[in-house]
């Protein structure tokens, strides 16, 4: 009972984590229609510039701060750059945020060197938010904090206590994750800055004529996706690791993301977040396989074929790749997402 | 088993790994692959242990941290405190290079390729390949030799555990005040494995 509470929390706080990173690169597309390859290359430029910065003044406002930092970053490439190759259509763009990317880590690389820095959270999030203590006699427990030693062990041999502490970093993550996804929805629906945003996508004309500066609006959407990116990574960064690879290890899930909810959809990459942390994690949970999967429908397969190396492949063990196959299924049946309202 | 440093979440992982009730981990883990198991370890409240080969690989050392201490262990043909030529090599290498010298197989492989040329006095790939057989050399840590049967090197392996640098196993990767401290060598007639090898050789 308690491993499935401690998966779905773990498969929930992941899946938020992947909609802070996806909740940028849909709005970006949503408004600019520019799908931004160098995304999770702002999402490592926030973990570095967070690490920097709370070297200096601490953790907290490295939090506030890098974010801003990674928006301006953003807002500056959009303004010198994107602007400058959009009238030559989405390829030259989608090109250029491609080579972005490889400048950004390469920069990553000269500035902060090749190796994982320790970036650590503040003391108060480094112990587990809370604790579950499943009992074989006494069943299952809930604590704040860390549970006492003497707590998770047995007096007697035959009783069985398991301590499963969740850790508060995840914890912060996922309330973060919420606030974001709150803030943004209640931006773009119920300010007047959120209306121009929305009418400037699909009518730029009309809202330039209205006086509105709708390069300037492009400009902060670009440099809003970006500081959002920027505010996962100094959290993503300090909950795991600060290295030159954390951009690569997350830039082609949130793709699938964005693409399973639907091109644009901020709900759908919601929803579509939370279905990708789930089944990942769950699935490495799950020892089944094909051949287990046969036998137990009563087929009986030769002895070659349950050897292969295809058939004895269990779940746990494709479980990363499973987000992929659900990407190749949404593309073939429901091309415009979950919640999409076009076709990717 | 996972793709290579794809994975960004272990603690699923951890929580299968507590859920069958492991006492200890073998991992081939390496990067950030290790560190990020190790601290989902923490995390997550699993107190076994950890028998890796590659912990001393670059970026390791300072993601493991003090997070590890006296739970990770290692198995490898060299560590960070051997003493003797090792120690020149690679206080030079880190000067030079900023960095910890762990690759210590390097050295071996030049170290053997010299010799069987010498043994073939030739340097033709098929002459060179044959002496190579069953070839012995002495390096750092101690005889070393490729075993004709299977082509794989019967050498000493040592035992480490992560743990703080003391003055006895001062050597520190990555300025992290920790390092790999000796626990126990294996000679070569316990760290060797049976072998059913049966390859074709080029004919001479």
């Amino acid at each position: 009972m308690e491993f499935f509470i401690i998966s779905m929390l773990n498969g929930i706080s992941y899946g938020l984590l992947l909609f802070m990173l996806s909740s940028g690169l849909t709005l970006i597309f949503s408004m600019m229609g520019v799908l931004n390859f160098a995304h999770a290359s702002f999402y490592m430029l926030g973990a570095y510039v967070g690490y920097t910065i709370s070297k200096i003044t601490g953790f907290w406002p490295a939090l506030v701060v890098a974010p801003f930092v990674v928006g301006l970053m953003g807002a500056f490439f959009e303004k010198y750059f994107l602007r400058k190759v959009h009238k030559y259509g989405h390829v030259a763009e989608l090109m250029i945020t491609f080579g972005l990317s490889y400048v950004i880590l390469e920069l990553v690389q000269l500035v902060w060197g090749r190796i994982a820095l320790e970036f650590k959270p503040p003391e108060i999030l480094q112990g587990p938010a809370f604790t579950l203590i499943n009992h074989s006699v006494n069943g299952l427990q809930f604590l704040w904090g860390a549970a006492p030693g003497e707590m998770c062990q047995a007096a007697d041999a035959a009783i069985r206590v398991v301590c499963s502490p969740f850790p508060a970093t995840r914890a912060f993550m996922m309330v973060i994750a919420l606030l974001m996804l709150v803030s943004v929805w209640l931006l773009l629906t119920r300010t007047r800055i959120g209306l121009v945003i929305q009418a400037a996508l699909t009518h730029p004309e009309a809202v330039e004529s209205l006086g509105h500066n709708v390069p300037a609006v492009f400009m902060l959407v670009f440099g809003a996706g970006a500081g959002l990116a920027g505010l996962a990574g100094v959290i993503g960064g300090s909950t795991f690791l600060t290295e030159p690879s954390m951009a690569a290890t997350v830039g082609s899930v949130i793709f699938v993301v964005v693409v399973v909810g639907g091109m644009g959809s901020l709900s759908g990459a919601f929803l579509a977040s939370l279905i990708i942390g789930l089944i990942e994690t769950f699935a490495i949970a799950f020892n089944y396989s094909l051949g287990t999967l046969a036998a137990q429908l009563g087929l009986n397969l030769s002895a070659a074929v349950q050897q292969s190396s295809v058939v004895k492949l269990t779940l746990s063990q494709v479980a990363p790749i499973l987000p992929y196959l659900l990407l190749v299924l949404m593309l073939i049946f429901r091309p415009k997402g979950l919640l999409g309202n076009r076709d990717a | 088993m996972h793709p290579l440093a794809r994975t960004r979440d272990f603690a699923p992982y951890i929580a299968k790994i507590k859920a069958a009730g492991a006492d200890a981990v073998i991992t081939g883990n390496w990067g950030s692959d290790l560190s990020l198991l190790i601290k989902a370890a923490n995390e997550g409240g699993y107190t076994g242990k950890f028998f890796t080969y590659y912990a001393g690989v670059t970026g390791t050392p300072t993601a493991l941290g003090t997070n590890g201490a006296g739970r990770v262990y290692q198995i490898a043909y060299n560590h960070y405190n051997m003493g003797g030529q090792m120690d020149k090599w690679m206080k030079e290498f880190n000067e030079k290079y900023k960095d910890d010298f762990y690759t210590g197989s390097t050295i071996r492989i030049y170290q053997m390729l010299g010799a069987a040329m010498a043994k073939a006095k030739s340097t033709n790939p098929v002459k060179v390949a044959a002496a190579l057989e069953g070839l012995e050399v002495k390096t750092f840590n101690g005889d070393v030799q490729m075993r004709k049967t299977d082509h794989q090197l019967q050498q000493p392996l040592y035992m480490t555990v992560w743990d703080k640098a003391s003055a006895k196993y001062p050597y520190s990767p990555e300025k992290t005040g920790m390092t790999l401290v000796p626990l126990k060598e294996y000679p070569n007639y316990v760290s060797s494995t049976p072998t059913s090898c049966q390859m074709t050789r080029p004919t001479k």
